[in-house]
């Protein structure tokens, strides 16, 4: 009974979802103000029950419920509990599932608490919102049922397999379902202020919460994802450009792009249309990233070609989507008035510099990305790979970071050279002495080079707009700016650093064997035997010393479980502030040697370290509108009542 | 019918597992005496495909083909070949798809005009915005 409930509230939730498209879009003529009035309400009821669906669905894990074909799929009576709730969302059907809800749940905070937006705009939004979100029930109910009952139901689950029973592989992928459907919400907001013809900077400031928060959760989703592949594939890499980090990557860039287009519309009330057209993009690569993941068109084009259901039924409704909403911005961009004029220095100007650049970066992900796929369904097999997506996006990247040291440091609409004369002045000063001291002593490629200039020029140069302000009293939002640029510099310069200055070693050693990498030694002293819950494993420990000091210990496995039968390669990871050993250990030779493998990596943690303070930042940044959105509520509340209290006591006096 | 093909496919795994039970060539785990010679080796190796696993560089990853890869590029480096000639040797016998490098040419020509156009397009909207202004 329970699943069929479930099943029963995704429904009414769908039947929800038609009644908010119907008197949103009807609203929002003008033709009927009953329904009209049931927009909200609608969204509010459909957020309660396809939430009361998603919480129907753990509730089966909770229990595991084998009569539940999911369940049965994926959970198993024995896992830990935090494993079988995440087992929910761990495949595709729950995930679907969770991203519908989500909206849904979006759906209703902005049905409760947004009445910036003239009334037929939230309305078209709103309508917009159930539009995209019917296409995901359908998808649901038609194609994805996660209800579906097993008969007879087995006796135990399938789920068990302990690799996956991870807790970062449990929580990545709904942190950037969180991303996506963030952008799904500012993508309901383009299409109302479009049909509406209110491309305002209000509009911009509605919609900002939302991208940030989208934000926020594509940079901790893809700084966690690239530190899981780190530490998991065991060989030192942080980025493959692989399709399923590049899913990920386009909706952060098409992010960062709309949320700095949209700071502009917010304050200066230019850059309309870019503003506009980013936010479909955003929501476009948000769709693409499914579409990508979720398809199976990864593992094999002809894969996905035998078996089209789910990845047609998304990219019909990638289809639909965009398509509509590129049709709405072509009918209805020339009527978006053209917004005020800046000069090109100017904050705006920088800004549209780094909207430019970050628009073509996305471009070259994306073709770097798909073509590969467009051309295997010919038959043509070409590979692309770090060799041409580092050298291609750096033609925009480094330029654009440039202008990031440089642009917040300029003033909105007309600056003049000669007043940030002395700042530029000092950083390219900074960057020539960088220059010079890694030239004077080391030979590196040119890519980490330039990198290590950059970062040292936006590290200082996003410092730079805190100057002659009092920190105390500085809007959180710009200390959000300055630690999120910050951040910036901080992962190029770790990227920068290890791919210049890491160093390898791979041996076959001895017992005894003493090896050197960098400034570290480390001593074979022995390899044992190790048993696990349900693993066996070599361990190999080594002894180390840092610059001749004793640096504590690596103790690096490798794995073999017997169910499924599988080897891994447990690396040992020694951080210190300066970067991280890492070290792995292999087979065992023919003549009783082991593989061992050791990277020095100078700074690499610094690539996360920055992540984490550009996703600081985006928090930060968000706190701060948000608190001011409060702040102005409660003082346009205050101002009601004094006017109520002023009114019934004229009406007094005058009694 | 089931059955014949379980067969079939076992015979087409046998080859393959038998050879993934041969231990590693020398060079697989094991770096050049000439830092130089590896340092290019490396080079070379981050820009070849591992055939069998998921968008990892030969020198990323633990299957077995990509050790016999990496011994190959090691072997061949120390014995004095250019690391383009290997490119293309590799490339010969496994097809374009095992470099990350793709090369102009019928197939993969909107790789490098794409970009080119969004250089020239990035250039135009600054340009024009620059006028704009004016």
């Amino acid at each position: 009974m329970i699943a069929e409930f479930g099943l029963a509230a995704l429904w009414l939730a769908a039947a929800l979802a038609g009644l908010q498209l119907v008197a949103g879009f009807m609203g929002m003529r003008d033709e009927d103000e009953v329904l009209a009035r049931l927009a909200r309400p609608a969204a509010l009821v459909q957020a309660l029950l396809c939430g009361l669906a998603f919480l129907t669905l753990l509730w089966l894990f909770a229990r595991t419920d084998l009569s539940v074909a999911l369940v049965a799929n994926n959970s198993h009576s024995e896992k830990p509990m935090i494993f079988k709730l995440a087992g929910a969302w761990g495949n595709h059907e729950g995930s679907m599932l969770l991203w519908v809800t989500v909206m849904a749940v979006a759906g209703g905070l902005i049905a409760l608490v947004e009445r910036r937006l003239p009334e037929r705009t939230m309305l078209a939004t709103l309508g917009a919102q159930a539009f995209v979100g019917l296409g995901f029930y359908a998808f649901l109910l038609f194609s994805s049922n996660p209800f579906e009952r097993l008969n007879p139901a087995p006796g135990e689950g399938n789920g068990l397999n302990p690799l996956l029973q991870d807790i970062g592989l449990a929580f990545h992928p709904p942190t950037l379902y969180f991303g996506y459907v963030g952008l799904s919400v500012a993508f309901s907001f383009v299409v109302g202020a479009l049909l509406t013809r209110q491309v305002t900077p209000e509009f911009a400031r509605v919609m900002r919460p939302w991208i940030l928060g989208a934000w926020v959760f594509l940079t901790i989703g893809i700084t966690a994802g690239s530190y899981w592949a780190y530490y998991e594939l065991g060989w030192g890499g942080w980025w493959f450009w692989d399709p399923v980090e590049n899913a990920s990557l386009m909706p952060w860039l098409a992010a960062t792009a709309l949320l700095h287009s949209a700071s502009v519309l917010a304050s200066r009330d230019a850059l309309r249309a870019w503003t506009v057209m980013l936010g479909v993009i955003g929501f476009s690569m948000s769709m693409v990233g499914t579409f990508l993941v979720r398809s199976g068109i990864l593992t094999s084009v002809h894969a996905f070609a035998v078996d089209p259901e789910r990845g047609s039924f998304i990219l019909a409704l990638l289809a639909i989507n965009i398509g509509g909403a590129l049709v709405l911005f072509i009918t209805r961009a020339s009527t978006v008035a053209e917004g005020e004029r800046f000069s090109i220095l100017s904050r705006e100007g920088a800004l549209v510099v780094n909207n430019v650049a970050l628009s073509a970066v996305l471009g070259i992900v994306l073709l770097g990305t798909l073509y590969p796929l467009l051309t295997e369904a010919f038959d043509v097999r070409v590979s692309v790979g770090p060799p041409y997506f580092n050298p291609v996006s750096a033609i925009f990247v480094l330029p654009m970071l440039v202008v990031l040291a440089v642009g917040p440091l300029l003033r909105w609409r007309k600056d003049s050279f000669a007043r940030i004369r002395m700042p530029v002045f000092a950083l390219g000063i900074i960057g020539l002495l960088v220059l010079a001291g890694v030239l004077l002593t080391s030979t590196i490629d040119i890519l980490p080079l330039l990198g290590l200039v950059l970062a040292a020029v936006v590290m200082v140069g996003s410092f730079l707009p805190l100057r002659g302000r009092s920190l105390r009293r500085l809007p959180l939002a710009v200390w959000g700016m300055v630690i999120a640029h910050f951040g910036a510099g901080v992962t190029l310069f770790g990227m920068a650093s290890d791919t210049a200055f890491q160093q390898e070693r791979l041996v076959a050693a001895n017992a005894g064997d003493v090896v050197e990498v960098g400034p570290w030694q480390a001593v074979l002293e022995g390899v044992i035997p190790v048993a696990g819950p349900n693993w066996n494993a070599m361990e190999a420990q080594l002894p180390l010393t840092y610059d001749g000091s004793e640096a504590g210990e690596a103790r690096p496995q490798a794995r073999s479980f017997w169910s499924p039968p599988q080897e891994t390669s447990e690396i040992a990871l020694v951080t210190r502030w300066n970067g991280q050993l890492y070290v792995g250990v292999g087979n065992q030779t023919e003549d009783g040697r082991w593989q061992l493998r050791l990277w020095w990596k100078p700074f690499v943690t610094f690539i996360w370290y920055g992540g984490l303070l550009i996703a600081l930042g985006g928090v930060l940044a968000l706190l701060g509108r948000l608190s001011v959105d409060v702040r102005r509520r409660v003082a346009v509340r205050k101002i009601a009542d004094r006017k109520e209290d002023e009114a019934a006591f004229v009406q007094e006096a005058g009694a | 019918m089931k059955k014949l093909l379980l067969i079939l496919a076992m015979l087409l795994v046998t080859p393959l597992a038998a050879q993934d039970n041969l231990p590693p060539a020398p060079f697989a785990y094991q770096q050049l005496e000439d830092p130089e010679l590896e340092a290019m080796a490396q080079d070379l190796m981050i820009t070849l495909r591992c055939l069998k696993c998921q968008s990892q560089s030969i020198a990323d990853s633990d299957a077995p083909m990509a050790g016999d890869m990496r011994h190959q590029v090691r072997t061949r480096i120390a014995a004095g070949e250019e690391p383009e000639a290997i490119r293309e040797w590799l490339i010969q016998r496994y097809g374009d798809y095992v470099s990350y490098q793709p090369r102009v040419k019928a197939s993969t020509w909107p790789l490098f005009a794409i970009p080119a156009l969004l250089v020239l397009g990035a250039i135009l909207v600054l340009r024009g915005r620059l006028r704009k202004a004016k």
